[in-house]
């Protein structure tokens, strides 16, 4: 399968300050990242935030304004679409609707000059279980189907890196789960690296080893599903990753490993390996699903109202109005300590210290929620 | 049917799949551009040139110099206004027929045609598939004296014995709306199909009752097809000459038939060119008024 | 559709509800029949024994159809025609595309008056497009005949083909380019495994309406053509001593020829969009 056409170096991608501009507009703004190779890694933002650029930098279909991007030691920054070894499965698919399914897929191959595909193209199909319908026309497919395709169509190549962008975007809920865990099953299967981009913050955490989240051109954070979940460093990443209670505080003291934060008469502890500023100025954060209807933890507010109720299932959210103008969100898990409180009960809230994060209080409390959840 | 395509807005996306720039578009449009120069630019300045030219005394027929005499121009529309004139009252009428006819046919095809939809457009342009000459003499049978339609008109009480249709204004009309009825109709089609039938439901919904909804969310919506189809039928018919000559009587003649027998009965060149390049420029700022009015300007 | 208990309306009056419901449907059949009526008579006039004059009816007779030739000029003048429609239609079929393109995929200066050129022959009334080429003829002291209308066909016919293809390429998903480009495809193999199939269509139809607007057209041939005849002047000219029944005949074979050419191309598209 070597074509000399193509570059064919292994390694891990590298993108060294890369920046975007359309005239005024910068959508990607001195971004580096280092995708080790091999891994499943997640760009994650709203729309608008610079990350589909970011892709099509990498794919080749459009040229970085300033910056580097390699995989390996080779540097594929100008290099034509059609001469790196990365492809992408494409957001709606793109199938060519005029060629069959498996022309579809040997289109790469045929490109590259391989004359006997047969194989190669039946060992694609089978790995996305459509080897029935090698004959039929894209459009006589379902959307699910289309979107295997699409997969079997980019990997057929055997990419250094796998590109996708928002691909189950156009998927029903369902399916959309049943396609993650597939999606998964073949990277671990073929052990490409697959870059995916996608606004669903459930989609990336679902399958991404790594996830950047990116806002307005930057990369805001990146680690583990679990690490930016329980230890996010910044108000956007808390409030995009999930639902999360901030309280607005000031830092009293630091030592022995905790700090002690005060707000309105009440004081917080937080690990200090859990606190993500210098600043004094921060917002205490804790998650939904941390806080209890209890009254004796280390962190804890007393005299709270219950305003709202909704049973959601496995679960009863509240929403809480603390003693000050602040409301906070509590997740109570439907199982034997249920609660069941109505709207106007008295309540109290505790939650555990190691539950406890600090972020600098310098920013926008409200940053990355009610982001529109569509493209 | 050129309008219809050029009124689908541009399928953009983030990359709107245009090239950098390069010389291939300039070989790509070059023979085609070449072509239209030649033999479209040139001659409107050719006819320019030709409008301003007078016959030598005593020359042989046929034989102009350039004299740049552009009272040529008052001397022709004086000899042909009234032609002039009912050539954009009779262009007038005719787009009025044709949008009457062609709005309830196009909204028939858009909304209630279900799955024959294919089938009916293919009807609307079937027609058109005979030679238009042959179907305008068949108009001069169908409204022939002893033809069917006057007969039927003459069962009325009150209807004079000497009552006619052909070699009238009226028959004139009929023929032009007749014969560019699906330059009218398939722009309307082409706006009104890609309306949502959902708006239609939700301004009912909302309290408009049919006629309300027809002129309130139908109408601007159809718009574009509306000023691409009167264009598309005004323009032809204000220049033709076919079915004057063949439908109408000598005081039906219309501006094209006085250029067309300047040019080949009369040889008097100069005029008919004055008349040609006075009813493209008419026409020319008719447009423009007309495009700026309607505020529809994605036709080009 | 929605089941209400009422009392049985009266007949009229169902009558007049179901009028008014299909109005549309009643209205669109009217202008149907106003259509195909001048087609129907056509039609039914190409089996009149007409002798020399064909407007009154005389009797029935297949005499015309087993003899389409049989009338001086007639076949002659369809041959000009279709020559003339063959030529003009591959001419600005092929000038038309490339406009197309380098306006529907390609980024250059002068991209207005690109634009303002093609859509101005569309806004000429043909009476000028006619008159001016002539005057141009005749400044230049060439003869009109056969390749001054094959000049003037083309002329006319270029707009439309652009803005048929260009219509075409418009609506195509960019991303299937990028997509072709994403596997290896560079831009010749881009343009022909992806770009071209996909735009054929388009060419087709643009190729189908130039050589119909070519066939039926007069107005601009007959200024142009000298003393070339073509099927429209022939009936033109012929109209005001009689036309021979025999036009009818081609008029109406073209007439179920074109529409067995649409309906082919129908059930084709379908049928492969099914299999």
């Amino acid at each position: 399968m070597a074509n000399s056409k193509v570059s064919q170096d292994t390694g891990d991608l590298k993108l060294d300050r890369v920046s975007k501009h359309y005239g005024d507009f910068c959508a990607v703004d001195d971004l580096s990242l280092v995708v080790p190779d091999g891994s499943f890694f997640a760009l994650l933002g709203p729309s608008g935030c610079g990350k589909t650029t970011t892709l099509r930098m990498v794919a080749g279909l459009e040229e970085p304004s300033a910056g580097t991007i390699s995989i390996g030691d080779t540097d594929i920054t100008t290099q034509k679409s059609y001469r790196r070894n990365v492809n992408t499965v494409f957001q709606n698919y793109a199938l060519f609707p005029h060629l069959t399914i498996f022309e579809n897929i040997a289109f790469g191959l045929r490109r590259r000059g391989l004359k006997d595909v047969k194989t190669e193209v039946e060992n694609a199909l089978n790995l996305v279980e459509m080897g029935h319908l090698a004959q039929r026309k894209p459009n006589q497919l379902s959307g699910g189907q289309q979107q295997r395709i699409a997969v079997a169509r980019a990997i057929v190549n055997r990419p250094e890196v796998l590109l996708l962008d928002e691909p189950l975007g156009a998927l029903d809920l369902k399916l959309r789960r049943q396609m993650q865990i597939e999606l998964k099953r073949i990277q671990t299967e073929v052990g490409i690296t697959f870059i995916h981009v996608t606004h669903d913050q459930e989609e990336a955490m679902t399958m991404a080893d790594t996830i950047a989240v990116m806002n307005q051109g930057k990369i805001e954070q990146m680690g583990s599903a679990t690490e930016l979940y329980e230890a996010p460093k910044t108000a956007f990443v808390a409030n995009f990753l999930g639902q999360c209670n901030l309280i607005k505080g000031k830092v009293t003291n630091r030592a022995n490993g905790k700090a002690v934060v005060s707000a309105k008469g009440h004081t917080f502890e937080v690990p200090l390996s859990r606190v993500a500023t210098d600043n004094d100025s921060v917002f205490v954060g804790v998650r939904p699903e941390k806080l209890r209807l209890d009254d004796n933890g280390i962190n804890s507010i007393k005299d709270c109202v219950v305003i709202d109720r909704s049973f959601v299932g496995t679960s009863t959210q509240y929403l809480v109005k603390a003693p000050w103008d602040l409301d906070l969100v509590v997740f109570e898990q439907n199982d034997e300590g249920l609660h069941d409180l109505r709207v106007g009960d008295k309540v109290s809230l505790e939650w555990d210290a190691e539950h406890t994060f600090a972020l600098d209080g310098a920013q926008d409390i409200n940053a990355g929620s009610d982001l529109d959840d569509e493209e | 049917m050129a309008f219809l395509h050029g009124l689908s807005k541009s399928h953009t996306d983030s990359g709107s799949g245009l090239k950098r720039r390069s010389l291939t578009p300039y070989i790509l449009l070059a023979p085609g551009l070449i072509w239209l120069i030649t033999f479209f630019i040139i001659p409107i300045f050719s006819l320019a040139s030709t409008s301003t030219m007078v016959r030598p005394e005593g020359s042989q027929i046929g034989t102009y110099v350039q004299e740049l005499r552009f009272a040529n121009y008052i001397d022709a529309f004086l000899v042909s206004k009234e032609q002039y004139l009912r050539s954009f009252v009779y262009a007038g009428l005719a787009t009025i027929l044709a949008l009457a006819i062609a709005y309830p046919l196009a909204y028939a095809i858009a909304f209630k045609s279900g799955k024959y939809r294919n089938i009916l457009l293919v009807l609307v342009i079937a027609p058109f598939f005979t030679s238009f000459l042959l179907r305008t003499v068949a108009w001069t049978q169908i409204l022939a004296d002893s033809g069917p339609v006057v007969s039927a008109i003459k069962v009325i009480p009150f209807i004079d014995e000497t009552f006619r249709i052909n070699n009238t204004p009226a028959a004139v009309v009929i023929g032009l709306a007749y014969n560019f009825l699906p330059f009218m109709t398939l722009p309307l089609y082409a706006s009104l199909e890609r309306i949502d039938p959902r708006t239609l439901e939700a301004s009912g919904d909302l309290y408009a009752n049919g006629l309300t909804t027809f002129r309130k969310v139908t109408l601007p919506l159809s718009m574009p097809g509306l000023v691409a189809g009167t264009l598309l039928t005004f323009i032809p018919a204000a220049g033709d000459y076919v079915n004057a000559a063949i439908l109408g009587n000598p005081n039906t003649k219309m501006i094209g038939n006085v250029i067309e027998s300047r040019f080949f009965a009369v040889v008097d060149y100069p005029t008919a060119a004055a008349l040609s390049f006075t009813l493209m420029a008419t026409i020319l700022i008719l447009v423009t008024l007309y495009i700026r009015k309607s505020g529809t300007d994605e036709l080009v | 559709m929605t089941k209400v208990a009422a009392p049985r309306p009266s007949l009229s009056h169902r009558a007049s509800r179901w009028f008014s419901r299909n109005l549309i449907r009643i209205y669109a059949g009217v202008a149907f029949f106003y259509l195909f009526i001048p087609v129907a008579y056509t039609f039914a006039f190409s089996f009149n024994d007409a002798g020399k004059s064909n407007l009154v009816w005389q009797g029935f007779t297949l005499e015309n159809w087993k003899n389409p030739c049989g009338a001086p000029q007639v076949c002659e003048s369809v041959v000009n025609s279709l020559q003339i429609g063959v030529i003009s239609t591959v001419l600005a079929t092929i000038l038309g595309t490339m406009i197309a393109f380098a306006l529907g995929r390609h980024k250059f200066r002068g991209r207005k008056t690109t634009n303002l050129l093609i859509f101005l022959p569309m806004a000429t009334p043909e009476v000028v497009l006619g008159a001016s080429l002539l005057a141009m003829f005749l400044n230049l002291r060439i003869n009109p005949g056969f390749w001054t209308v094959v000049i003037a066909h083309v002329m006319f016919c270029i707009s439309f083909v652009v803005v048929t293809v260009k219509a075409r390429i418009a609506s195509l998903d960019p991303r299937l380019e990028q997509a072709a480009m994403d596997l290896y495809a560079n831009e010749r193999e881009t343009f022909r495994y992806v770009t071209l199939p996909l735009v054929m269509p388009g060419i087709a139809g643009a190729a189908l309406l130039a050589f119909s607007l070519s066939f039926d057209d007069f107005i601009i041939t007959n200024f142009n053509s000298g003393i070339v005849s073509t099927f429209p002047k022939f009936v033109y000219v012929s109209a005001a001593r009689g036309i021979p029944a025999q036009a009818n005949v081609i008029g109406s074979a073209m007439f179920f020829i074109a529409l067995i050419i649409v309906i082919v191309g129908q059930v084709v598209s379908r049928q492969r969009k099914k299999s």
